[in-house]
């Protein structure tokens, strides 16, 4: 009965409830939705490199490296050359190392050119190294594996033929059109930007630029394919490499190695150390983003309490009525705050299913414009505490009606 | 005795000094139909609050059906008042957005039976009693009829069993036939429940319908303004 009053008599006034139960729901979607995307880019740029020592790439910033290295954001500065990667992969403390070409695209998907070490030894989230759906790693010049969103999205099934293009717009005019690859392997999705990116051999990669100069296609000095796969191609230089070192102590002495490495400028990072940087550097936004949601919360709030105080002046008559049928003047304070509660788990409910079907619909869009793979688990930990402390303040905020209401309720 | 004052003096607390009421001794016997008239202003809404147990006395003794009201605290009192007393106001005695159903059940949700008590067919037996056509029952309360509404207002008074319904100027909304038609509903339905009544009106052509008749001004006795 109680709540049948309270729910009864918020329709009796849905012209206002229903503006308030607005105002409530964006500001409730704001909070969460910053909350949420704060906390999944963090997820999915720490998830997506892991037991990497080192990069290492042409000298530049360190943030500049790690982005367009592993996340494929920005654009390399400079390449290096094949003999200081040789050099630095034949060092004794280097367990492994992962070379990368960059530079090509398919439908606007990179393309990474590396070897066959990459599929054996790079890893994500918890340590998880890459596995196969279907098929297996390259092992043709012209062999391609895919991952799983292009698999997905493009429909690409083991055996496609796949032209490349030289750069990485989705409609570059210059198409490796005369050397197909064809899809061998597969891998399985990981939620990283290795979903999206197509891996080819460093030799397939040198093989797609023979008779090309200086970023144009030559129709005068074509090769046939069969005489490609007889050459012994050696890249004359790549984007970046990973280095995997035996003992994590040796990092630091080879990262100083390589930063004074002397035939040419090199750049060596740690990955985690990059990534606090750039935390670094997101947390005055991230503050101010913060900041924002809360303010519009409060915002939010105080209109809630407007629209009840509001409401108390025409309800007097309904007070005296329920003193007179035994109504104790709590009841009339709980009355009022049962109706914010009700408004606010209705805004509540709105706003999650609002931002839920934003990340679905966004989902794609953010993995393959920046690389970010946003879950849509709204509800994780920490945004149950924030609903929780949203429904107390709601509560709170409600308290100065509701005392209105408990004082009126004394005084007939 | 449903109704016994001694003595019994009020003054707002803002104001001590100057008393509303003050009535030396007036008793209401069980089952009596009083008629109480006086002309507005003269502390009948005070005289009301008192016996409804909504204002406490200032000082002096008020006792209905033998328990003594000024000794109970406020939540005792809005206790009482749900289990032994009905009451029916002027005009607003509905939550207008509640159907008439629904108001008579809120009223039995405060009362001694609590959420599961009252059946609802005892409900809907007191409705057709007042003449209250089963297709009104589910309308919005603000939807009905000024008449409907003070008949729907008396079911919502007597749902609850009381001993003692106070009635504080029932009629002054409606006209003459609708008048008529709420009192000839009214007396005998008090009659039958054995319920003690206290009707306030200053409409004196309704004391015809009364044995006992009490001018307000000789149960309260004030100096000064009176």
């Amino acid at each position: 009965m109680f709540f049948k009053l309270a729910l009864k008599s918020l329709l009796n006034r849905r012209g206002s409830v229903i503006l308030t139960l607005m105002a409530m729901t964006v500001s409730i979607f704001v909070l969460l939705a910053v909350e949420h995307m704060r906390y999944q880019t963090k997820q999915s740029f720490a998830n997506t490199v892991s037991g990497v020592d080192l990069i290492v790439g042409a000298r530049t910033g360190s943030l500049n490296l790690l982005l367009y290295s592993v996340f494929r954001i920005g654009s390399p500065t400079n390449n290096i050359t094949w003999e200081s990667f040789e050099d630095i992969a034949s060092k004794p403390q280097v367990k492994w190392a992962i070379p990368i070409v960059l530079g090509d695209s398919h439908r606007g998907y990179p393309v990474m050119g590396t070897t066959g070490v990459y599929f054996e030894f790079f890893s994500y989230g918890n340590q998880r190294g890459l596995t196969f759906e279907q098929g297996h790693a390259f092992n043709q010049v012209f062999d391609v594996v895919i991952g799983s969103d292009i698999a997905r999205t493009l429909g690409y099934s083991m055996g496609e033929k796949v032209v490349l293009s030289h750069g990485l717009a989705s409609t570059s005019f210059s198409q490796h059109d005369d050397r197909p690859f064809k899809v061998v392997g597969i891998l399985a999705p990981t939620g990283t930007p290795v979903d999206q990116t197509l891996h080819v051999s460093l030799a397939g990669i040198e093989a797609i630029h023979i008779g090309w100069q200086q970023g144009i296609k030559m129709p005068a000095a074509s090769i046939t394919t069969d005489h490609i796969k007889q050459l012994q191609l050696q890249p004359e230089s790549i984007t970046a490499f990973m280095l995997g070192l035996k003992s994590r102590m040796a990092t630091f002495r080879v990262q100083r190695t390589i930063n004074e490495y002397g035939r040419e400028p090199l750049l060596a990072i740690l990955p985690g150390v990059a990534l606090s940087e750039l935390w670094q550097m997101m947390n005055v936004l991230e503050n101010t983003l913060r900041l924002i949601s809360v303010l519009i919360l409060i915002a939010a709030l105080l209109g809630l309490s407007a629209m009840l105080l509001a409401s108390i002046r025409e309800r007097n008559h309904e007070v005296q009525l329920l003193r007179i049928i035994g109504a104790p003047p709590i009841f009339l304070f709980l009355l009022i705050e049962l109706e914010a509660l009700l408004i606010i788990l209705l805004s509540t409910v709105l706003g999650v299913s609002i931002l839920y079907a934003c990340l679905v619909t966004a989902g794609n869009f953010l993995a393959s414009e920046y690389g970010l793979y946003i879950q849509s688990n709204i509800l994780s930990g920490s945004a149950l505490h924030l609903v929780l402390i949203v429904i107390i303040a709601n509560l709170a905020a409600a308290a100065i009606p509701a005392l209105t209401m408990y004082k009126s309720a004394k005084k007939i | 005795m449903t109704i016994t004052l001694k003595n019994v003096h009020y003054a707002y607390p803002d104001s001590l000094d100057k008393p509303v009421l003050n009535i030396p001794d007036w008793v209401v016997g069980s089952q009596e139909q009083v008629f109480v008239h006086g002309p507005s202003g003269c502390g009948k809404s005070t005289l009301l609050n008192l016996l409804s147990g909504m204002l406490a006395p200032t000082v002096g003794e008020l006792s209905i059906l033998d328990k003594r009201l000024d000794q109970m605290g406020q939540h005792q009192r809005d206790r009482f008042r749900a289990n032994h007393i009905g009451y029916v106001f002027q005009q607003f005695n509905l939550i207008s957005y509640l159907n008439a159903l629904e108001n008579i059940q809120l009223a039995t949700h405060f009362g001694k039976h609590g959420r599961s008590g009252v059946k609802q067919n005892e409900i809907e037996a007191l409705l057709e009693k007042l003449n209250v056509s089963p297709a009104d029952w589910n309308k919005q309360a603000n939807t009905l009829s000024i008449g409907q509404q003070q008949r729907v207002a008396i079911a919502r008074a007597l749902i609850n069993k009381p001993e003692l319904l106070i009635v504080d100027e029932p009629t002054s909304s409606l006209d003459q036939h609708n008048r008529d038609n709420f009192m000839s509903l009214l007396m005998p339905l008090a009659a039958e429940n054995n319920i003690t009544l206290v009707f306030v009106s200053h409409d004196l052509s309704l004391s015809r319908y009364f044995k006992r008749i009490d001018a307000l001004s000789d149960i309260s006795c004030l100096k000064g303004d009176e």
